[in-house]
Parts: structure tokens; sequence; C-alpha cells
């Protein structure tokens, strides 16, 4: 998406769910929905639509890691690190995962097919180590779980 | 045509619920999608409506759908009720969680929904604050703060408008029960709300869900949308959180909610006068407000009955990690930690010795075994140095390292710490270093076998890193002077009670961190 386009989308979201300054979380959201990530080029059309300063939006961007500033891999593997997923051999888990779907935590793939990243809690602590495949939860997850979603995460 | 009830809640997904729904559908049944049940070894659970009332099969595959409809299936557990992990709960909050349809209002209603609210829409707003004050319902987040006072003081303060938010940011490893309530019985939640509006005097209320729950997220907002007529005037919203642990600590939410970074903020003043825009704002948990419903259509006295000492009432205790029976198993305050890991769980899932269980999330203490006769009660377990907090307990088995644990605690403080306040933010990396140094220690130093005092001097020559002494004494001792730091000299919570896991590691599994096994242990 262009920077013209982006800026329409901003423009256009706000009209529609306003402009206070409570609704920089939703739009930052919304343009990542949407987009995938927040350019930084995006900084000053959403500063500018929500009447903040760039360094407010670039402070609030930067302190929640749900946000993207880069785009992320085609699939996006999360696997929780939280203490109820090791104590089911989470860790062990996530250096298969690294080492199965060819990408270290918390990176993404040269090619831009999966990024793999770490997550604190999907709150299925009774049935871990698990994980959210594009947004699909999965439970239970063992090398074999873990061959699955490297193909899957292939095509 | 066969009325069959599969869970739509995440954990039953992530099971394999969906494919099984699905081949019941394609079967030909009429299959209505409920919250989960909460035990999670029998999930993906079936239950097929009979003359005799809804008979359960589970775990259920798509391949066991022919076997399970002429009631021919090994995994038959009849009725679910009736097993044991469910007889003997006491469920006021989930009462209807995985019974009914989650969105379907003509459930709610059959189930006794909307009774609380009608009554204290009958009442004055003092009588419903009284009602609340008189249950004994204590903050369920966490604080354990007694709810109707919050209440009270909102109530009185003369600012306007007021406003109710839901603390749905439930980040602690080991908890589920607010999103399973969310998923499974999301009007519960807002006839709570409506309740504390009322009771207060707000119009418009917030529920900041995050992110890491897509699926509460939708229901909520769905839930919301159909009983928007039955609640009006007072109005909801859905927030959607963005991966901030912190954001769980109140003032942290209330900034996130108004569009700023997620930053504790230095109290007084309390949210309860300045909060939320800095007007006077009701902030609890899930779990405080899917209580109200009950205590008004039942009376505070139903629910104060249940209980242990000041603490009143039932709690949805989570049993989580390496367990056998994990899941959600509401009970009255009072019984022991012991029971409930392993009566009701069952033990570790792996079969091996239980070790440690760590209660209440990232922030909560490792107790041992020789502990497990703690009763479940806030004071008891402040007493034994430890909290409740949201009530999720991971169990871990014998081969657990609880310096490596130990370790994961302050890397976490490390990562989710907000920035505010120095002793999270900077002792949170400097007791990784600590731990590292302690681990790296263990392994080439002789068990000592003695605390070896008076060394802390020379453990902190940072300028000069040659001649840090690193021998375990002297690292363990900076690391109990670094967790008192944190302990007194953090904002919030998150600093605050790190030390909670990286001390009771330390004092309950010393062995971990190189030093001889307790006494106690060692007879064993």
């Amino acid at each position: 998406m262009g920077l013209d386009e982006a800026k329409l989308l901003i423009d256009g979201w706000v009209r529609r769910e306003g402009s206070g300054r409570d609704r920089l979380l939703p739009l930052l959201h919304a343009v990542q929905d949407e987009i995938g990530y927040i350019d930084d080029t995006l900084v000053p059309a959403i500063a500018a639509a929500l009447n903040l300063s760039r360094a407010d939006v670039h402070g609030v961007l930067t302190f929640y890691h749900d946000y993207r500033r880069q785009p992320a891999g085609r699939h996006i593997v999360k696997l929780c690190r939280a203490e109820s997923c090791q104590s089911r051999g989470g860790a062990a888990m996530e250096a298969a995962a690294a080492e199965r779907l060819g990408v270290a935590m918390g990176e993404t793939r040269r090619d831009g097919q999966v990024t793999l990243e770490p997550v604190y809690c999907l709150g299925l602590c009774a049935i871990g180590p698990n994980a959210l495949v594009d947004g699909r939860p999965m439970a239970r997850i063992d090398t074999a779980a873990l061959d699955r979603i490297a193909a899957e995460v292939a095509a | 045509m066969t009325r069959v009830f599969i869970s739509r809640d995440m954990a039953s997904v992530a099971l394999g619920a969906d494919d099984v729904a699905r081949a019941f559908a394609d079967a030909g049944c009429e299959v209505v999608r409920t919250g989960s049940r909460g035990l999670f070894s029998i999930e993906p659970l079936v239950e097929i409506e009979t003359a005799e009332g809804r008979i359960g099969y589970g775990p259920a595959t798509p391949a066991d759908v022919a076997a399970i409809l002429d009631g021919s299936h090994p995994n038959r557990l009849g009725d679910i009720a009736a097993l044991p992990f469910f007889a003997k709960q006491q469920r006021f909050t989930f009462a209807r969680c995985g019974i009914v349809d989650p969105l379907s209002l003509a459930d709610y209603a059959a189930h006794g929904g909307w009774i609380g609210l009608d009554i204290a829409r009958a009442a004055e707003p003092q009588a419903v604050v009284d009602a609340v004050k008189a249950s004994g319902l204590r903050g369920r987040g966490g604080a354990g703060f007694p709810t109707g006072i919050k209440w009270q003081t909102v109530l009185d303060a003369p600012n306007s408008p007021k406003y109710i938010v839901c603390n749905a940011d439930e980040g602690d490893s080991g908890t589920f029960a607010d999103r399973m309530l969310m998923e499974g019985d999301p009007y519960c939640l807002i006839e709570g709300m409506a309740i504390a509006a009322h009771a207060v005097g707000a119009s418009h209320g917030y529920i900041y869900i995050r992110s890491e729950y897509p699926f509460a997220i939708d229901t909520m907002r769905d839930a919301i949308a159909l009983s928007a007529g039955r609640i009006a005037p007072f109005t909801l919203e859905v927030r959607a959180g963005a991966g901030a642990y912190v954001c769980g600590e109140e003032t942290a939410l209330l900034d996130s909610i108004e569009g700023k970074r997620g930053q504790v903020r230095a109290k007084p003043p309390l949210p309860a006068l300045a909060g939320l825009f800095g007007k006077p704002t009701v902030i609890n948990n899930v779990l405080s407000l899917a209580a109200v419903p009950f205590i008004l259509s039942e009376g505070a006295d139903a629910y104060a009955n249940v209980g242990f000492g000041r603490s009143r009432g039932t709690m949805p205790v989570q049993l989580a990690g390496n367990v056998k029976h994990g899941g959600l198993f509401e009970v009255g305050f009072g019984i022991t930690l012991g029971e409930l890991v392993n009566d009701i769980g069952g033990g570790t899932a792996s079969g091996r010795p239980v070790r440690a269980a760590q209660v209440g999330g990232p922030l909560g203490a490792y107790f041992p075994p020789s502990m497990f006769d703690l009763p479940f009660d806030y004071e008891a377990f402040t007493q034994a140095g430890g909290l409740i907090g949201h009530a999720g307990i991971t169990i871990f088995d014998d081969r657990v390292d609880m310096a490596h644990m130990a370790r994961f605690a302050m890397e976490f403080c490390a990562a989710e710490s907000c920035g505010k306040c120095t002793p999270c933010r900077i002792g949170s990396t400097r007791g990784v270093e600590i731990v590292d140094r302690i681990i790296a220690a263990r392994e080439t130093e002789p068990a000592r076998t003695a605390t070896q005092e008076g060394t802390l001097g020379k453990a902190l020559y940072s300028r000069a890193p040659d001649r840090i002494d690193v021998s375990l004494g002297a690292q363990t001792t900076l690391l109990r002077d670094l967790c008192d730091t944190m302990k007194y000299g953090s904002l919030c919570a998150l600093g605050g009670f790190t030390p909670y896991p990286v001390l009771s590691a330390l004092d309950h599994f010393p062995e971990d961190f190189g030093a001889p096994a307790p006494a106690l242990e060692a007879a064993e």
C-alpha cells in the first residue's frame, strides 16, 4: 500500500471512529490489521489525524509489543514462553520450533515466509505448550505438531 | 434432530473442537456451541441431549461421531456435573459457563440472568453498595481490596461523569478464568458492570481485553451489541490491548485506554476519585464484577456464608501447568493448596513427583510440597511470603530448575517493565545478570555450608567488573538485597512483586542455587 493510500485509510477511519486522543490505540490496530505493520513514514499522518505530536505517536507505537514497524512474514507463528508452558516442556519446543521453521525466535525468515514470535500466555495453561498459528490456537505442541506447522507455513 | 453441545472456548478449539463440531453437523445433528465446562483433560467434550439429561463423551475426535451417537463410545462420561471434579465445586460465578449458548439472551434469562440487575435497579444505589460490602467480596484481580468500599468511594465522589472499567488484561501465566467467563458467559460480566453503573451513577463502561484473547474480544463485542437494549441507558465498549503485560496494572490500563503509553501512575489520587480521563472510576477485575449478579440475586449472605477468615465467597481457582486434571475449579476459600494440587488436580501430567507450585502468576511465589497445607486465603498466603493473585496455580514436576525460573521472573519483568521507576526498569536487568552469575558459579563451586554474610560490598564493584566477587555467597546476598530494593522501591506490583518468585525459589529450593538443601526436604 502506498503512502497516499495509507493516508486515505487513516483519514477515513478517523471520520468514522472519531479523532479523540483515546482513539490512538484503536487506530494503530486498524492500520496494522489493514497493512500488516505501521511504517515510520505513517507516523506524521497518524499524528496529524489525531492532533498529536509525532513524538507522542512514536512513544505509543514503540511501547506496545503488538505493533510492528517492519512487515512480518506471510505466516506468523506465536509460541508461548510463559511459566505454564515451560512446566510442560515449552523451552524444548521453543528450540525445536526455531530449528524446524529455520528462523530464530523473534525473527522473520529470510524468504519472508514465516515470523516466529514469543507470546506471554494465551490463557490455555493446562494444555500447553501452546501456539497461535496465523491466529489459530493450537495446544499440546510437540515435534509432530511442529512438523505440521512447518509444512503449513511452507505453502 | 439430536442436539449436541460442544464448547467454542479457545482452549477447546485449540484441542480440535471445531473439527468435532463440524463432524456432528455433517452427521445431521443440531450443534450448540457453548463455553467450556472447565476440565481440559476431557476436551473436546461432546454432550448429547437425551431424555435423562445431557450425556458427555470426551475427549472426542471427528472419527468418534457414530460411536458417540449410538452410545457405544468408550469415553462415555455420563452426567458431567456428577464427575468428582465438578461435584466438589461451588459454582457461583461460573454456574452457567459450559451449559448455555454464550450469546443466547434466552438461555441467559432462563438460567437466572438479569435478576440481579432488576433487583439492583429497583433499589437505591447505596443499598446496592451495602449489599456488595455485606457480601465481603474482595478484588479478584489479586490485590484483594474490598469491592464495596471501592464502590462507596466512587458513589460519594462529587465529580462526573463516572466510569466503570473492567480489567480483562489477564496476563498472568496459569490463569484463564477471565477468558473462560468472557467466552462462556459474557452477559454475566455485562450484568455485573450494569449493576456497578447503577450503584455508583456511571453511564459508560469499558472492558479492556488483552489482544492475546481474540475469541474473548469477539464474544464480548457481540454480547454487548445483543444486550445493548437490556442494559440501556448504560453503554459499554471493548478496548483491545496491544501486548503490554503491565497494562494489567489498573492505572497503566487507564492510561492505555486514554491512548497513552501504558505507564503506571503514582497513587494518590486513587482511580476511584481521579481515574479514567481524571474522573471517578470503578476499576474491577472480570471475576469481581461477574460475582456481583449472584450477590444481588441470591443475597449477600448466600455469598458471605462461604469462605475462610476474611476471604469470603468463592474463588475460581485455575489448575495449570504440568497438571493431570487441569482446569477451572470454583470453590469457597479455605481449601488447602495440597488438596487443589494433588486431590483435585491429580498431581502432574507427566506422572513425576510435584516439586513446586507457583500461585498467582509470574509475580507469585513458588511453594514446595512441604507447604501444601496452606489454606487458600488472602491473609494466609501473605503470611507465607506469597500471594493468591488471580488464583492461578502452575504445577512443576521434579525436572524444574528453580534458578532458571528465578531468572525467568527477572527476565519477564525486564521485558514488560513500563520503565517509569528505576527499581523495576534497571533492577530486573541486574537481577537477570546476578542469577546468571549464580548459575555459572553453582557449576564450579562446591556447595556452601552456611550463608556468607558481609560480602555485599565486594559484590557491588559494578565499575570494575573484574573485581566483582562472583562467588555464590556474595551474589546470593546481592540478589536478596536487590529484591529488597525492588519490593519496597517499585511503583507498582510488577517490580514490587517480582521478588516473590525469586525469593521463594531461593528460600524453598536453595539446592538449585548451589546451597545445601533445607533440612526438612533432606530428611524426606
